[in-house]
């Protein structure tokens, strides 16, 4: 019969309708921004710099070695090498930034630069909603808009937060163990 | 599927004239290719298609590559007599290999599923004689692979149906993927922060300081 | 199969109106550029038409407005740089985007993929395939005239897998996951529950379009016989992917290479018959029921164990010299990369074989005597992504 197949096509759209008020399955809409889907834990946005303990400046963890500069596939990372040295969380001397700037009008959200950092300074954040008057100044973030606590890690990604600080304190423990044997001879 | 070697030796029989030479290919996929003479390109080509333990009927890729013109440095060492003593000596030479630019076609058959076969084909220079023979007479698919070749290497295919820039506009004058391409400084300025960034737009607006 | 004359070109011929000595049009040609602001064209896309009356009797495709020369930019960057730009190349399918590229890598660098890795490719492929081709027929019937509905039924379901790829990788498009030599990280906790919790209603999905569009009269009589593609031309002009096989060409190249571990999995590969933009429609949907088979299987398989194969490096990765060509059926035809090392931290040369962009190569083809209004929907069978056709 001519028209059948129609038919048939407006009964399934009828059903949809009518199902998108009982099944959740079929209404998947979400009232953006008063209601919010929860965040999901890999979720990425734009990297920031992460610190321990209270004072940023102090407790930034990058070592100002370039490699994600040098790595970063659009080029928006730019760093400067401050000439004094600072103890990281082992306690050896090492560089700190002096600069440290990302563009993220150019940035991509790629997470290479977090792959490659091995000092696990560099993390994604998972803030979205960015926007600013001016597109030159402000999408350019300086090292104080970029330093964000390790707690903020841990509350964004958990699970890997965890890992890291597991990570970051078996490497002290190697460092203490090799420290201790140089440190008698010396006293 | 024929090894390279058995293809090369009846492609031999079939085209005396012709000059084929297996390119090895030092990686782990080990995929060697044939170079052949442009002259013949299209016959063999036709030959590789047809020929009913081939059926090469399906030009997968096809793509240019830029060689630059290459300086190898050699030394040979050679004992020789000098005043009764035997003395190595050593002869330093500089050698120039001038570049070329080099067409790549990736052939498969669809009927007997195998492959690859890759065929390459060489141009005289990087300047001048930059022709080769155009394949798509015989593989349809390499109609527009040819066109981008033509349009970002600058490698003509004689006997291509429409060879027109393909991805640049029209009216463009350089073949940007080649190895030597410069950029045009036709910078607009944008605040980020890199020195070569920096220094470009300082160029571009010397009233802007930063 | 493929007879010399099948590769006649068509080309250069002269364009004439019909005279009104056959009785229907005595009129000047039109020529139209549908494009590249044209919401038919999937893009930035033009199209130079040249008509009689409604018929098409001349067609040349311009393109490059994308082009941003993706080749160029992965010659300057390094190995490893270059993963998040193919997954700007076709941006429905990074996943596939990403495996062609690894693969080719892996062939220049002689990587082994373990296991787990190669379940996770599979599964993660054929996830985007399932979004791909249920987007391609919400667009293709949005092309037609069906504004919304079975486009937003697509979306739908794209987005409960478009979830499942934000919570493995951490983005929804960009997924920039796979690496060289296996995957970037371990799937989250939860994760292959979550997956065949949307799989489960998948088959759902797949009904209620079927019984939406298969049959409707309408879809019919705009789509049978409408942009017919021969078999012997398609294959001369290497058009790959579901186009291909609606023209009766048995080649998949997960059949053909089996790279991966796609020989562990049993499906079928659907055939057409006709090769008219109908049956590339059905290729679509029947394609959809085969990766549903796939996945159960993979995700029933998957095994335990480690994702990257230890010889990978992430920092100073520097193949051998030589050269390698890999390639993978990617939701859209045979997507390829040509890799040349000169044992330097970059490629010497890089270059992606786009399915969407060669298959464009017989659209002239494929229009010449049809309605304007037929271009429009043969041109959304293709499937094509114009970040892929301009690179």
């Amino acid at each position: 019969m001519l028209g059948k197949g129609i038919i048939q096509g407006m009964v399934e759209t009828a059903r949809n309708f009518a199902g998108s008020y009982v099944s959740g399955d079929r209404l998947v809409t979400v009232q953006y921004p008063e209601e919010r889907l929860a965040q999901i834990e890999a979720a990425r946005n734009f990297p920031f710099l992460v610190y321990d303990g209270e004072d940023w400046q102090q407790g930034l963890r990058c070592v100002a070695c370039q490699i994600c500069e040098k790595e970063c596939p659009p080029k928006c990372i730019y760093i400067i090498k401050d000439v004094t040295k600072k103890p990281d969380h082992t306690g050896k001397l090492q560089f700190q930034p002096k600069v440290f700037d990302i563009d993220i009008s150019v940035c991509m959200s790629c997470q290479i630069c977090v792959e490659v950092c091995p000092f696990d300074a560099i993390k994604m954040d998972v803030e979205y909603e960015l926007s600013t008057a001016d597109r030159f100044g402000q999408l350019l973030l300086r090292k104080s808009d970029l330093a964000r606590p390790n707690a903020y890690y841990h509350r964004i990604h958990p699970t890997e937060a965890t890992a890291v600080d597991a990570h970051l304190a078996t490497e002290r423990a190697k460092a203490a163990a090799k420290s201790k044997p140089d440190s008698k001879p010396a006293a | 599927m024929e090894t390279l070697e058995q293809i090369r030796d009846r492609l031999a029989a079939a085209f005396p004239q012709a000059r084929l030479e297996i390119v090895p290919n030092g990686s782990p996929a080990a995929q060697d290719s044939l170079w052949m003479d442009s002259a013949q390109a299209l016959a063999i080509a036709r030959w590789l298609r047809d020929d009913p333990a081939l059926r090469f009927d399906y030009a997968s890729n096809v793509t240019g590559v830029d060689w630059l013109d290459t300086t190898v440095k050699e030394s040979t060492k050679s004992v020789q007599v000098i005043d009764g003593v035997e003395r190595l000596i050593e002869k330093k030479t500089e050698r120039l290999i001038p570049g070329f630019l080099e067409v790549v076609y990736h052939l498969y058959s669809m009927e007997l599923k195998h492959g690859p076969l890759i065929l390459r084909m060489r141009t005289g220079n990087r300047s001048g004689e930059v022709s080769v023979p155009s394949l798509t007479p015989v593989w349809r698919s390499a109609e527009f692979q040819e066109r981008e070749v033509f349009d970002l290497f600058g490698i003509v295919f004689e006997g291509h149906p429409d060879l027109r820039r393909i991805l640049m506009w029209d009216g463009f004058e350089d073949f940007p993927m080649r190895r030597d391409y410069v950029e045009p400084d036709d910078y607009e300025f944008e605040p980020t922060p890199h020195d070569e960034v920096l220094e470009k737009a300082q160029r571009h607006h010397p009233e802007v300081s930063s | 199969m493929n007879s010399p004359q099948t590769a006649a070109f068509v080309s250069g011929y002269e364009v004439r109106a019909k005279s009104g000595a056959n009785g229907e049009f005595g009129g000047e040609l039109l020529e139209i550029a549908m494009g590249p602001h044209h919401p038919s064209t999937h893009g930035v896309f033009r199209m130079d038409v040249v008509l009689d009356g409604e018929r098409v009797v001349k067609l040349k495709p311009v393109f490059g407005y994308l082009h941003r020369n993706h080749e160029k930019i992965a010659e300057d960057a390094t190995y490893l740089a270059s993963i998040p730009y193919t997954d700007r190349l076709d941006y429905f399918c990074s996943l596939t985007n990403n495996w062609a590229y690894c693969l080719a890598v892996e062939k220049l660098a002689g990587l082994q993929v373990p296991e787990r890795a190669e379940y996770i490719r599979v599964i993660t492929a054929e996830l985007t395939r399932l979004q791909n081709h249920a987007c391609l027929g919400g667009f293709l019937l949005q092309d037609m005239g069906a504004s919304g509905t079975p486009l937003m039924y697509a979306f739908r379901e794209r987005e409960k897998i478009l979830d499942l790829f934000e919570s493995l990788t951490g983005a929804r498009m960009m997924c920039n996951y796979m690496r060289f030599g296996g995957c970037r990280c371990d799937l989250p906790d939860g994760w292959l529950e979550q997956t065949r919790q949307v799989l489960a209603g998948f088959p759902r999905f797949l009904d209620e379009f079927e019984r939406l569009l298969n049959e409707n009269e309408i879809l019919m009589s705009r789509t049978q016989g409408v942009g017919v593609l021969s078999s012997d031309l398609a294959v001369n002009a290497g058009v790959t992917g579901p186009m291909l096989r609606a023209s009766g060409v048995n080649y998949d190249l997960r059949k053909v290479d089996k790279y991966g571990i796609y020989d562990r999995f049993s499906f079928r590969i659907p055939l057409g018959d006709h090769g008219d933009v109908y049956d590339r429609y059905m290729m679509r949907i029947l394609e959809m029921r085969e990766s549903f088979n796939i996945l159960s299987q993979a995700l029933r398989d998957i095994p335990e164990g480690p994702i990257v194969d230890p010889k990978a490096k992430i920092r100073g990765f520097r193949p051998k010299a030589g050269e390698a060509y890999g390639r993978i059926e990617a939701p859209k035809g045979e997507l390829g990369f040509y890799l040349i090392s000169d044992g330097s931290p970059n490629p010497y040369r890089y270059r992606v074989r786009a399915p969407s962009f060669i298959n464009l190569t017989i659209l002239e083809d494929m229009c010449l005597g049809h309605h304007v209004a037929d271009v429009v929907i043969i041109l959304g069978s293709f499937d094509i992504v114009l970040g892929e056709v301009d690179r």
